[in-house]
């Protein structure tokens, strides 16, 4: 225990700690290290690029759960539960979490070139004119499919651990009270996939606020400010050397990440405490 | 039951299109990238994958790449073993809280700790290293891998510990013989997932290293935005970062099998 938790203290938290202190320490010094208190908060708050990006930023996430988990489930249904053919689901669903972020900007970028890209191609076959640089709807809606693309599968792996781990028992009961499939899946399957989707759901929230290159490579967070979500905004300011605020929007951010993981994390932990009784 | 696998499939070749059109960007010439749209590459060439392998920056920046995940899986994992291991045997006083607390620095935005890492390495003297870059991934590493961990060992009775220690085993023997075995699978799927993470990441590595370290992230987007970008070269390099993932993923396929099967991510 004591060995385990120095370690523990040595490797996480001293220098998390020291990182936090020293950005808060940030915060309050401008590029001549003054005191100014709460200014730098005021000005961030205050500034309609913030909450645009802000707005922006949380329907993009509740966007991303909303399609995600329950694509997620339905595709952790359909696998197959024994045999050869699991390794090779597992494996193909795992390749394309490995695709660093800027590599999944470069291929929305080949796709969606105007004139020689796959999109605009398939979709003017529609009459429809895609173009990520013109049109702000066409760009935030690349990015979201694009992030829907990328990241279901870890949804998806992490629900299929979670239905291996019930055990066939739990479904012969079921169908001997004479549950219909919908209901097996609403009182058995569901509750038991309680805790991977708390860990899916905070970990597809927490990567979606981080969401930074795939804009950036793609159309440099435009047109307009379409698809410029909260880590390009802190980072843009953190570029331009406006390190006040950007340390200032910086710990908001992180703020309201922890706020919005922490309400996640009670409300799905006390509506299985609740199916449980 | 034929339906469930027709959508798995249908999936499976939807996920599959964007790195196949990777794939076949990669292999064409620049001009045929930018005249017009080809489902199957005319003239085949490995041209672009012959730049890349010839090009001493490429190679440099995959090599330091391979360096510092390498580095940060093997860091995360040795500080997650025993963190973990305390976590899913001893319930103290507020154990929940520091759990949780542990898992907020995994949801901190890379963006936030950008410049304070900047400025702490640069006194460390470790900037531009593999070691900064490792260490700092270990920002998100740590708090995931002690997470996959405590699940699997708390799927292991508590009972086999109190056994082996009856028995005369010492602690650290005990660990290595006894209870690591058992938790080899949860180990791959930590490993797994710190690899992924680590090689994926842009924001920190991009700050901390300027050339001694630079990682192939970071060289990809460097031809990027400037006029004239050589898609077929990007397409190729970006195939190129999928392959150790790639190999990755067949040496642990097995665990991360056997991981799931215990339910336990």
């Amino acid at each position: 225990m004591i060995p385990a938790l120095a370690i523990l203290s040595i490797s996480a938290f001293i220098p998390l700690m020291t990182v936090i202190n020293y950005s808060l320490h940030y915060i309050f010094a401008g590029s001549a290290p003054t005191f100014v208190g709460f200014d730098n908060y005021i000005e961030v708050l205050r500034d309609p690029a913030f909450q645009g990006a802000l707005i922006r930023q949380l329907f993009f996430s509740m966007g991303i759960l909303a399609v995600e988990v329950p694509l997620g489930i339905c595709i952790a249904l359909s696998m197959p539960r024994r045999g050869p053919a699991v390794a090779l689901c597992l494996v193909l669903l795992g390749i394309p979490l490995l695709i660093p972020f800027n590599v999944v900007g470069i291929i929305a970028r080949v796709l969606t070139q105007s004139s020689v890209g796959l999109i605009p191609e398939f979709l003017a076959l529609f009459n429809y004119d895609f173009n990520v640089s013109k049109y702000p709807v066409d760009a935030f809606a690349t990015i979201f499919l694009l992030d829907v693309w990328h990241w279901t599968p870890l949804v998806a792996l992490l629900c299929y651990a979670g239905l291996q781990a019930i055990p066939d028992a739990f479904y012969q009961a079921a169908r001997i009270d004479g549950a219909s499939s919908w209901k097996m899946f609403r009182y058995v399957t569901l509750p038991k996939l309680r805790s991977v989707l708390i860990i899916g759901v905070l970990l597809r929230f927490m990567d979606s606020f981080k969401i930074y290159a795939e804009p950036l490579l793609l159309t440099g967070g435009g047109p307009g400010d379409a698809t410029t979500f909260l880590s390009l905004h802190v980072a843009r300011k953190a570029e331009s050397y406006q390190l006040g605020y950007a340390g200032a929007s910086s710990f908001i951010y992180l703020f309201i990440v922890i706020v919005f993981s922490y309400v996640f994390f009670q409300l799905m932990t006390n509506i299985g405490k609740g199916e449980n009784q | 039951m034929n339906k469930r696998y027709i959508f798995l499939i249908c999936y499976l070749i939807v996920l599959f299109i964007p790195i196949y059109w990777m794939i076949n960007t990669s292999l064409k010439t620049d001009n045929e990238i930018l005249k017009e749209l080809t489902l199957i590459p005319k003239d085949l060439t490995l041209k672009n994958y012959a730049e890349i392998f010839t090009s001493s920056l490429w190679r440099s920046s995959f090599a330091n790449s391979l360096i510092y995940v390498c580095l940060n899986v093997v860091i995360s994992l040795i500080a997650a073993i025993p963190a973990a291991y305390a976590f899913s045997r001893w319930k103290f006083r507020g154990s929940h809280h520091l759990f949780f607390w542990l898992l907020t620095n995994r949801m901190a935005p890379a963006a936030v700790f950008m410049v304070p890492f900047t400025e702490l390495y640069y006194t460390l003297h470790i900037y531009d290293t593999h070691l900064a870059v490792a260490l700092a991934h270990c920002l998100f590493n740590i708090p995931l891998a002690i997470w996959i961990l405590e699940g699997f060992m708390s799927g292991i009775p508590r009972e086999i510990d109190e056994t082996a220690l009856i028995d005369g085993y010492s602690f650290p023997r005990f660990f290595g013989k006894i209870f690591f075995p058992l938790i080899a699978p949860g180990v791959g799927v930590a490993a797994f997932f710190c690899f992924t993470f680590s090689w994926i990441e842009l924001i920190l590595a991009k700050a901390l290293t300027i050339t001694d370290a630079k990682p192939v992230v970071v060289t990809l987007t460097v031809g990027i935005g400037a006029e004239g970008v050589k898609w077929g070269l990007l397409a190729a390099a970006g195939v190129l970062t999928m392959v150790p993932g790639a190999i990755v993923v067949y040496f642990v396929r097995n665990y991360i099998a056997k991981g799931f099967a215990l339910g336990r991510v």
